[in-house]
């Protein structure tokens, strides 16, 4: 199988370039991270991130073939040649297929993503009924790998404002839970032009999201709740 | 280090809002004005002055245009927001879109009532 990955190493090459290579393998029920690997013992300086290797972790994620998705759980016999391999667009290469993810991390932490209750703590849990369970559904699941964020032009223009789709996803999951008590100051923060509404709604993020979660409609539901507080 | 807090700006969502029901507006009164036009068999002047010369039909088109005016200076302003960064720039062209759309709401004004 012939492959393409861009390389950058920036102690030593003045610019990224893309480096070929050949691999003799089956395909069979091989994934993409397989290979990579197998690479790796041919040539030891390509860097990659992994960790689970079974799509829960969400370090691999790169540009596979010109759309976002986990290497780990993309199967070799999907993908046709030259398999052109880039690091996640817009971030920050740190080398090879390694990003720098700190914006990334930023907007996530903005949202808060844990729940606010002044409420003093019960003698058990923070009970909740199967149905209010069931609206965390698909949004919890999320394991930031950042595939749906950096396919979204809104968030490759301002990284620094737009919070992007992985963060209000997590947004609207704890604003979707019965136990947290910070609604209205969530809401508060996300009512911005940059921070929630540079989302057009062009869905790249549901088209690319290896866990097939739907930032779009997350983002929907915020709106609607922000306009339900007003009319 | 200085840890800025990013918080929001507390605006957006009534823009939002505007742009989805102008959007709507624009719509009844495309597919309102599209639909006489094909049932129209002799399309010439006296039709067109007829059409124009109620004030119900002049005040759906202003409103029509108002909405058309207001709904891409959101979209103009969004567009501004992302692709120009400095700022004096990005005020310069915001005063200028503001300024031709509301001469472009009176010039239309003028047409329909004929002043």
């Amino acid at each position: 199988m012939k492959f393409k990955i861009y390389r950058y190493n920036p102690d030593t090459d003045a610019a990224p370039y893309m480096r070929d290579y050949e691999l003799d393998v089956e395909a069979g029920d091989k994934m993409l991270l397989d290979a990579i690997l197998l690479l790796k013992e041919q040539d030891d300086s390509l860097s990659v991130r992994k960790s689970c290797r079974e799509g829960v972790c969400g370090s691999d994620a790169m540009n596979i073939n010109g759309r976002n998705g986990l290497a780990c759980i993309t199967p070799l016999s999907s993908l046709s040649e030259p398999v052109t391999l880039r690091p996640l667009p817009g971030l920050p290469v740190i080398r090879d297929l390694i990003v720098d993810m700190t914006q990334f991390f930023k907007q996530y932490h903005s949202i808060k993503p844990y729940l606010i209750n002044n409420d003093p703590p019960p003698e058990t849990e923070r009970l909740q009924s199967p149905a209010q369970r069931a609206h965390l559904n698909g949004l919890y699941e999320c394991i930031l790998c950042g595939c749906c964020s950096t396919a979204c032009p809104s968030f490759w223009w301002n990284p620094d404002k737009f919070v992007g789709p992985a963060g209000l996803l997590q947004a609207y999951r704890f604003l979707a839970d019965t136990r947290d008590h910070a609604t209205s100051e969530r809401l508060d923060d996300l009512e911005d032009p940059y921070r929630l509404f540079r989302c057009h709604t062009i869905m790249n993020c549901v088209d690319v999201c290896p866990k097939e979660l739907n930032p779009t409609e997350a983002i929907g539901k915020i709106k609607d709740m922000m306009l339900k507080r007003i009319v | 280090m200085v840890n800025r807090v990013v918080t929001g700006a507390h605006y957006g969502l009534r823009d939002w809002l505007i742009q989805r029901i102008t959007a709507v507006v624009m719509a009844l009164y495309s597919v309102a004005l599209a639909g006489y036009l094909l049932l129209q068999p002799h399309l010439d002047y006296d039709v067109w002055t007829g059409l124009f010369s109620g004030q119900p039909m002049r005040t759906f088109t202003l409103l029509f245009l108002l909405s058309v005016f207001y709904h891409a200076w959101i979209g103009i302003r969004d567009i501004v927001m992302d692709y120009v960064k400095p700022a004096g720039v990005r005020l310069a062209i915001h005063v200028v879109v503001i300024l031709v759309s509301l001469l472009y709401a009176i010039w239309a004004v003028q047409i329909l009532w004929g002043f």
